[in-house]
């Protein structure tokens, strides 16, 4: 159920809802989108991380010492699951493939090619086809060249687009993403303002492909210039404008979400544990309409995005072109280097993104901005409140009136610090999208984000040994079971034997004593007694077997919310133990 | 170049919890002025005293529990408390009733269940519960008040009764019946008729004083409201269950029943709706929990002052919905994005994994 107020925004008269909560922080647009996008330049190595994507990690499919040209493909694509090419963005040496650190929350580092450059940017023959006529190409062609290109989502969820594209479901509605809702970030600001007509090509190759009944561009209120190129980009192009429509979204952290924006656009929520696919519509990110664009039109794969570097601790905050790849250090240089108040370098926004200890860390696909800033500056009231000690939680619910998943923070929060997670599910934590406005609201500047991440992942942890457990609970138990058996089995044997023996000798003593005219009675005997142990046998067999499969159908019932993967598992061990 | 890190949110807002309180103690600033008026400098007295045994007894808890002291005390919650328990309690009562309560509210209802955010109960209703039960008498001498006409003692005069540097007075002679109370003995003495008390000429002007209290409140309520330091759905579901039934029974038998006007505008309900049940610690949490809440209170107010043995009941209605308030907020969380319309949580929950 949206809260079903209705806008009218003057734009675009089209119909808008609310999603629950939502934010209004600073949103200091203006210090980094006054200036075009610049080109950043090639610095002199590039670091490019195999995993820059949703998914599986790319494989090299380069030496060190192997020259480059630009475009080039230096990872390709996994064929085990989902995955990305990774391409050279300029020419050069391969120096080296070794573990670097990572651009990511944990510091971790992962394996990376380095690329020395030759400052050349040659692109020999590894250019992309054109398809500039793409409304008569075919469009399994169009795909094969976005998945070429590597492209991924650009807005940060870096899932491969071609991937997102091939869908067979029935598109309705193709929304594109360019709220840009985080503060401080402008990177879609200024693309949509610098390279309007190009992005709406590029809606139109993704309405050649996904045929939606309807396009809606989303951009929230702050960003009017970007409102306006779009809408003139529209208009210049013939006929088919009437399907494309740019709607102005109020401003409100975190309408960018995907889930949020699809509740202020159509009303409609997406079903816990669906994709928006489910209900018909698909989202994309302005920079990736872009990238699709430069892809189909220019032949040109995802070899730089465009980046913010912004915030008090860098002299000249701007938006730049960079190859992916390039350092921190190297963009913060281009950008008149840091002032005095350089205390955090954090990776995305304010409200989402993470901080990175070092700039010696190379921008990957999914890096939207820089952010250099003080502590202070980050406060929204500066110095006063920056080291407000954490007070408990008085439970005054404005983290539940801002959150925009309608969640409880201050019941999870409770259970959480009880270490009971169990009632933190029964709150529903995994539907929490980590935006960070409880904790941007709480008076008590408890960083309730921080609790919901540790309990989503010790929830995770525990399912993984829960599972564990119960597959190892059950082979123990078969374990048992065939010893035992074993057991009986060894037991029944030597008993027969035993009895066996013992007759034979009591007949041997007396054929001894009555001589022959017995003989043909033993015989008798014998021939009987050999059919009754085989009939013995026989009953054996079929007790057992059937006790084998009570005790399995025992255990189906006995645990009634089964961990059914240990289960199949279980009974496949024993098919090819028994 | 090496950097700090943190996790993100990144951003704080300005919010914190002096400011909340502060806000709360801004509000109650009408009230209390309209009370002076009234009741005169005893009111003043019972809030600066209350206040300093407070944040007295707040800081040597703090330092018994090892405790920061100032970040605490300046959360402005024993403040609040104080000033809170000092307005339920009649003009010129002695300081060491007044200590009693404080000290109920901030050590026993507070610090031992862990001080600020941990206290299931309302520390305040909890302090006033005490010394209604313990010290009736002097709970209830109200003095007669400015609107009859007669001269209220002045600050030296209070302010000596209260220390106890003179001898109390005649209280007798002093002292009038709150609207709440000569309804209540004038109906269980079976004399007279609720018809025939509120024509009483002296019962109306005490009635008039009460609403004029009851209103200051109700516009320091509003105001905080309007700053969205409370929710409404509390105070708005509790006066509207305390109108609702007390207005069936006023019309079933105005002989017998007093009148929606008396019970919603005298004794402590306005005070109570907007700044005593919705004491967020305390209070139910999720939005239609705090309907049920207020609601449940408004229907005990009206119970407890009806057919039972004190006059008001604010105090008594508070802390029985306390107790019920975990269970509460666990059947009412409201439906999250993207689940079907039936609440989320689990029908059967704690069956087989609480034993």
């Amino acid at each position: 159920m949206s809260t079903g107020a209705i806008n009218k925004s003057p734009l675009t008269k089209t119909k808008l809802w609310k999603f629950h909560g939502g934010v209004h922080p600073p949103f200091h647009k203006d210090d980094s989108n006054q200036t075009p996008i610049s080109f950043a330049g090639i610095p002199e190595q590039l670091v490019l991380p195999l995993q820059q994507h949703i998914g599986i990690e790319a494989e090299p499919s380069v030496h060190v010492g192997d020259d480059v040209s630009k475009g080039q493909i230096i990872a390709s694509a996994s064929h085990n699951g989902l995955s990305a090419n990774i391409h050279a963005p300029t020419s050069g040496v391969i120096s080296a493939i070794e573990e670097r650190t990572l651009p990511h929350i944990s510091g971790l580092s992962g394996l990376c090619i380095v690329i020395d450059t030759d400052a050349k940017d040659d692109w020999k023959n590894s250019k992309l086809n054109t398809y500039p006529d793409f409304n008569n190409t075919e469009s399994k062609l169009l795909l094969e060249q976005i998945q070429q290109a590597g492209i991924v989502g650009l807005g940060g969820a870096t899932f491969p687009t071609a991937v997102k594209l091939s869908s067979s479901k029935a598109i309705k509605t193709l929304i594109i993403n360019g709220a840009e809702c985080e503060p401080y970030i402008t990177c879609d600001d200024r693309l949509m303002r610098d390279e309007a007509t190009k992005i709406i090509t590029g809606i139109r190759i993704l309405q050649k492909l996904l045929k939606p009944e309807t396009c809606l561009i989303a951009v929230e209120d702050n960003k009017p210039e970007a409102i306006k190129a779009l809408q003139l980009a529209c208009q210049d192009d013939d006929g088919i404008s009437d399907n494309v429509k740019v709607v102005a979204i109020p401003t409100l952290y975190p309408s960018g979400g995907e889930k949020q924006l699809i509740e202020i656009l159509t009303g409609q929520q997406v079903p816990s544990g669906e994709l928006p696919l489910d209900i018909g519509l698909i989202g994309l990110n302005i920079g990736t309409v872009y990238s699709i664009y430069k892809a189909i039109i220019e032949g040109e794969p995802l070899l730089s995005r465009i980046i913010t570097v912004t915030g008090n601790g860098i002299n000249k905050p701007q938006n730049f072109e960079a190859l992916i790849g390039t350092s921190f250090n190297y963009l913060a240089e281009q950008a008149g280097g840091y002032t005095k108040m350089a205390d955090h370098l954090i990776m995305g926004g304010p409200m989402m993104g993470f901080a990175l200890a070092d700039d010696q860390i190379p921008i990957i696909k999914a890096t939207n901005c820089a952010l250099i800033s003080s502590t202070t500056a980050l406060s929204e009231s500066n110095s006063e409140y920056a080291d407000q000690p954490t007070l408990p939680c008085i439970r005054c619910g404005k983290c539940m009136d801002v959150c925009p998943v309608k969640l409880l923070p201050q019941q999870m929060y409770w259970h959480i610090r009880a270490k009971d997670f169990e009632k933190a599910q029964d709150h529903n934590i995994n539907d929490c999208i980590d935006c960070g406005c409880c904790s941007y609201v709480c008076p008590s500047h408890i960083p309730l984000v921080d609790y919901y991440r540790f309990a989503k992942n010790e929830i995770r942890d525990q399912k993984i040994a829960q599972e564990k457990a119960d597959l190892s609970r059950e082979r123990h138990e078969f374990l048992l079971f065939r010893k035992e058996r074993d057991k009986r089995e060894r037991d029944e044997k030597r008993a027969a034997h035993k009895a066996a023996l013992q007759k034979k000798k009591a007949e041997a003593g007396a054929k001894g004593d009555k001589g022959e005219n017995k003989k043909d009675t033993s015989k008798a005997d014998a021939i009987k007694a050999a059919m009754a142990r085989a009939k013995a046998k026989k009953d054996e067999r079929d007790k057992e077997s059937s006790t084998r499969k009570e005790s399995l159908a025992d255990k189906k019932t006995s645990d009634k919310d089964p961990s059914k993967k240990a289960l199949e598992k279980n009974t496949e061990l024993k098919k090819d133990e028994i | 170049m090496k950097f700090k890190t943190n996790t993100s949110p990144f951003f704080s807002s300005n919010s914190n919890v002096s400011t909340v309180m502060l806000q709360v103690l801004l509000a109650l600033i009408p009230g209390t002025l309209v009370m002076f008026y009234i009741y005169g400098w005893g009111i003043l007295i019972n809030v600066v005293l209350a206040i300093i045994f407070a944040v007295s007894l707040e800081a040597i808890a703090l330092i018994i529990r090892k405790r920061p002291v100032l970040p605490f005390l300046y959360d402005l919650s024993a403040i609040v408390t104080a000033w809170l328990l000092a307005l339920a309690l009649p003009p010129l009562i002695p300081w060491w009733i007044l200590l009693v309560g404080i000290f109920f509210a901030i050590i026993i209802a507070k610090h031992l269940y862990g001080g600020l955010g941990y206290n299931p109960f309302n520390p305040a209703m909890i302090g006033f519960a005490v010394l209604i039960v313990s010290f009736p008498f002097e709970m209830s001498q109200w003095i007669e008040n400015a609107t009859l006409g007669s001269k209220l003692p002045g600050f030296i005069e209070s302010l000596y009764t209260t220390l106890g540097i003179t001898a109390q007075p005649d209280w007798d002679a002093i002292t009038r019946a709150t609207p709440l109370d000569a309804v209540k003995t004038g109906l269980r003495a079976g004399t007279t008729s609720y018809t025939e008390i509120a024509q009483q000429q002296d019962f109306n002007s005490v009635l008039r004083s009460w609403i004029y209290i009851s209103l200051a409140f109700a516009a320091g309520g509003f105001w905080m409201l309007y700053k969205k330091i409370i929710h409404w759905q509390i105070p708005v579901a509790l006066i509207a269950t305390l109108a609702l039934f007390s207005g069936v029974m006023y019309l079933y038998s105005p002989e017998t029943y007093g009148s929606p006007l008396l019970h919603v505008f005298s004794g402590a309900t306005m005070l109570g709706a907007f700044f005593i049940a919705t004491d967020p610690v305390s209070a139910s949490t999720t939005p239609i929990g705090k309907i049920i809440y207020g609601a449940s209170i408004g229907f005990f107010i009206y119970i407890i002052r009806v057919w039972g043995n004190y006059p008001d009941s604010i105090a008594f209605a508070v802390l029985i919905m306390n107790m019920a308030v975990p269970l509460i907020d666990y059947y009412t969380q409201p439906r999250v994005y993207g689940h079907g319309q039936k609440p989320a949580h689990d029908p059967e929950p704690k069956k087989g994994s609480d034993k």
